[in-house]
């Protein structure tokens, strides 16, 4: 019989090693998949894994579009994170980016064809703003009737893929288009876009501002009163209200720090590399932020990792779809099993497993 | 008293763990009808003895015979089947459920639930513990849970029955009519082996008793031929001086608290109805009362928890009842609640971040919202070393550390703080000789330095060598206060609410109440 026996403390070793173990298994696991898909398994995980970044014949292409995936998965997961620790779980990180988007691109769309240094900013403003009052929604909800913001939010992803296919059809539709759905393209239009910064690396404002959400994060957590606040929530929730910790307040603020960043990267993906508000502007950043955030252990550095590997897993699955045939939704149950395999090992950071019977209480 | 061999012998009985041996080769034997006693420190290693006795800890070597028969139970259901059954000092009881079907789950085979009520009554009664089976269990009392848990094992007939520190949770009336039914259950031939550290018990209950320390049996002797002095040096191993209490003094008061209110927090929570108490600077306010009566409820009220009327609790004369417990920490009035693991302070994370805790405020621990870290260590560390607590750093978290060690580093995170008012619940709860008297000693060190303290106890024998006041809180209202000097046990009793209108009754009591009027 296997049993499991809590450690004292949590083990160094395993903490560090379970998301490079969960990385391995992902990857035999995976290719049993693949394999059973009719598919060699080993060239499967190579051009997963290896072709974006070194195939010569992909490699120019898909290289930047690691920043380009990778910006707005770091920047919805940092905010998560602290969330995550205090034990508010906001699972409607794809309906805030959505929702910043939108409010983002109005903005900049009600100053076409005007230009000026202000506009941009503003729009970063507004969805940073979009993005927090979306979040507000479930968060108010939960301070003042105690509702689940879990089920809120995540209601509320659905609500904004409404909005914004109603948005691409009709009020945000680009007069020029001849009815065809979709807004103006921003990209086009200089005072509102978010371009490249350095040709050919993929580099733009969305991805400056994750690493910086990383460090301002990681200094939150590791210095600021706030960090402390929600680990204590998270780890002791009565010790937490003994502290002096108001369950409310610090709900708002996680909420609405998710929320903003979370908007933010809605705002630079729709006035960069998308372009345009569209009808399947949605593309399940948000919710593959929350995968990211666990694999990265909750913790800014491993989630900037995490946020690389998994914008890796997202280029390669693309070039796996049209070079090699493989289903997108066998990537998505690769990708599942990734935080399946880290969650399950999770277990062996705090516990012990141990064979045979149980000899002592 | 049946001849031949005795009911149970234990023989060169250890058990080690990493770090300690709760038990180094520990004999002895009772005879059948007899009420034993098992006596010794919290961490004498009773609870592991009993615990091999029970079936839950193998022991590393030696043996135990049950009525003759070798007994090595491989688990607890092992040992009932054997007919050992025990009553556990923290009850395992569901409060949804009824008594009936509390006992039915701890049964391996329930017969069906009008035989197994009947049975219930008719057991309950014929010992004098009164039941209703159909009550759920958070209606009842802590003795009548109690009650609950002694039925259940008698339902089993059993041949020997374990009672781990069973009054620690009763009134000294509810202690009387359990010494009654313990008294009757050993007549009818079931041993008992009567776990306890109050010598005043054990002295007026059993025939024989097991004196622990260390590990190691110490003595085995007859308790109603000994003084409790002597038994409690045999005990302790050496003299532990009292706390040494000032003189009442006459200062000007600190806390006062009047006419508190609150409704219960939760489903099974308590109400806390008019409370009101004053202590004056260098005081020190005993509370009593049995677990359940509001103590929770009034430690959160004061600690800025849960917030009332602003005039409801006032120190030094300003209105504090509104704030929370930052704002009141930052006003002088500290707290410690009960539960050291989750409350007081947060399992996971190392001493520092709980010295952070609560130190934020008073030791400015924070600047403009950026911890200082350094400073949480030196606070965190000023508390190791000036109470004693054994760690090997202010590194590791709190769960790491023993119940003794972490108490005292709860309290000492409060005293070093130097509160105005400083509130504690069950400060020694569950902690070795050594620190109770170490925490028992500092707080009556803060209140001779100015301060003013509340106690909020179980333990009377500690409110009574601490308080110079006593007040009992019952069913969430506070009795007035009065001097501790000249106060008898039986008055106390009466003020914790007397037996909870429980009495020894006769077998007909039970049924009678049950009958539909």
């Amino acid at each position: 019989m296997i049993r499991l026996e809590r450690r004292p403390a949590p083990s160094a070793f395993w903490t560090a090693g379970t998301p490079v173990l969960a990385v391995a298994l992902t990857m035999v696991a995976g290719g049993v998949m693949f394999a059973m898909l009719g598919k060699d398994p080993v060239a499967t995980i190579r051009t997963i894994f290896w072709d974006p970044l070194f195939s010569p014949q992909y490699a120019a292409f898909s290289r930047p579009q690691l920043l380009v995936k990778a910006g707005p998965l770091i920047l919805i997961a940092t905010g998560l994170a602290l969330g995550f620790r205090a034990g508010i779980w906001n699972i409607g990180a794809e309906g805030q980016y959505i929702v910043g988007a939108i409010c983002g691109a109005a903005v900049g769309l009600a100053f076409y064809p005007l230009g000026g240094w202000y506009i941009f900013p503003l729009m970063v403003l507004a969805g940073g703003l979009g993005g927090w009052a979306w979040a507000m929604i479930p968060a108010l909800l939960k301070v003042r009737f105690g509702t689940s913001e879990i089920l809120v939010s995540l209601m509320l992803v659905y609500v904004a893929e409404k909005i914004v296919a109603a948005m691409a059809v009709g009020r945000l539709r680009n007069p020029e288009a001849s009815g065809f759905p979709g807004s103006r393209n921003l990209a086009r239009y200089p005072a509102a876009s978010n371009p490249e910064l350095i040709p050919g690396t993929g580099l733009h404002w969305g991805v400056v501002a994750a690493f910086l959400a990383v460090a301002v994060i990681w200094l939150v957590l590791a210095r600021h009163r706030l960090g402390f606040q929600a680990r204590l929530a998270g780890l002791a929730p009565r010790a937490a209200r003994f502290a002096g910790v108001s369950p409310g307040r610090l709900t708002l603020a996680c909420m609405g720090l998710s929320g903003a960043l979370a908007g933010l990267a809605g705002l630079f993906e729709v006035a960069g590399p998308a372009g345009q508000i569209r009808i399947d502007f949605g593309s399940g950043y948000g919710f593959t932020a929350i995968i990211v955030a666990f694999l990265g252990r909750l913790h800014p550095a491993g989630i900037l990792l995490a946020g690389f590997l998994m914008a890796l897993t997202y280029i390669g699955g693309e070039i796996a779809q049209f070079v090699i045939g493989l289903p997108a939704a066998a990537i998505q149950a690769f990708q599942g099993m990734l935080l399946f395999f880290l969650l399950g090992l999770d277990l062996a950071a705090n516990y012990r497993l141990r064979l045979g019977r149980r000899a002592a209480a | 008293m049946t001849a031949g061999p005795p009911l149970l012998e234990v023989e060169g009985i250890t058990k080690a763990y990493p770090g300690v041996v709760a038990n180094a080769g520990v004999s002895f034997a009772i005879r059948h009808g007899a009420v034993h006693a098992l006596l010794g420190e919290n961490g004498a290693g009773k609870s592991t003895l009993v615990k091999i006795i029970y079936g839950l800890v193998r022991p590393d070597a030696g043996r135990m015979r049950l009525a003759g028969a070798p007994y090595a139970p491989a688990s607890p259901a092992a040992a009932r089947a054997a007919g050992v059954a025990m009553v556990f000092q923290h009850f395992s009881l569901f409060e949804a459920l009824t008594v009936a079907e509390n006992v039915a789950l701890g049964m391996e085979r329930p017969p069906p639930m009008r035989r197994l009520t009947a049975r219930i009554r008719a057991v309950s009664g014929a010992y004098g513990l009164p039941l209703d089976p159909d009550r759920p269990v958070a209606d009842l009392s802590a003795g009548e849970r109690q009650r609950v848990e002694i039925v259940r094992c008698l339902l089993q007939e059993p041949r020997l029955l374990i009672m781990d520190e069973p009054t620690s949770v009763l009134t000294p009336q509810e202690v009387e009519i359990l010494f009654g039914t313990l008294r009757r259950i050993a007549a009818e031939g079931t041993s008992i082996l009567y776990i306890s550290h109050k010598l005043e018990e054990i002295i007026l209950l059993c025939e024989s008793a097991t004196i622990l320390r260390g590990g190691k049996v110490v003595a085995g002797c007859d308790p109603r031929q000994r003084a409790a002095r002597e038994l409690a040096e045999m005990m302790v191993g050496r003299l532990i001086a009292p706390a040494a209490r000032a003189a009442a003094p006459g200062g000007a008061p600190v806390l006062e608290v009047a006419g508190l209110s609150l409704p219960p927090a939760g489903p099974h929570g308590r109400a806390l109805r008019e409370v009101g108490l004053t202590v004056a600077a260098g005081e020190i306010l005993g509370i009593g009362g049995v677990a359940g009566n509001g103590q929770d409820e009034l430690l959160a009220a004061l600690s800025g928890e849960r917030r009332a009327a602003a005039a409801a609790v006032r120190l030094d004369g300003r209105p504090i009842g509104a704030l929370g417990p930052a704002a009141r920490r930052a006003a002088g009035l500290c707290a410690a609640p009960e539960e050291r693991l989750g409350h007081a302070a947060a399992p996971d994370m190392t001493l520092t971040e709980n010295a952070l805790l609560t130190g934020a405020v008073r030791e400015r621990l924070v600047r403009r919202g950026m911890i200082d870290w350094r400073a949480a260590r030196a606070f965190a560390a000023r508390v190791v070393a000036a109470f004693d607590v054994r760690t090997p750093g202010t590194e590791v978290p709190a769960r790491a550390l023993s119940g003794g060690n972490l108490q005292k580093f709860v309290i000492g995170r409060e005293i070093l703080q130097r509160p105005r008012a400083l509130v504690v619940n069950q400060p020694t709860w569950g902690v070795d000789a050594a620190a109770a008297a170490t925490i028992r000693q500092a707080l009556i060190d803060l209140a001779a330095g100015g301060a003013a303290v509340v106690v909020i106890s179980q333990d009377l024998d500690e409110l009574l060598e601490l308080a110079h006041r006593f007040a009992a809180l019952n069913e969430g209202r506070l009795s007035a206060a009065r001097p501790v000097e000249g106060l008898t046990l039986r008055e106390i009793g009466l003020m914790l609410g007397g037996a909870h209108g429980m009495q020894a009754a006769r077998p007909e009591a039970g049924r009678l109440a049950h009958d539909p009027a």
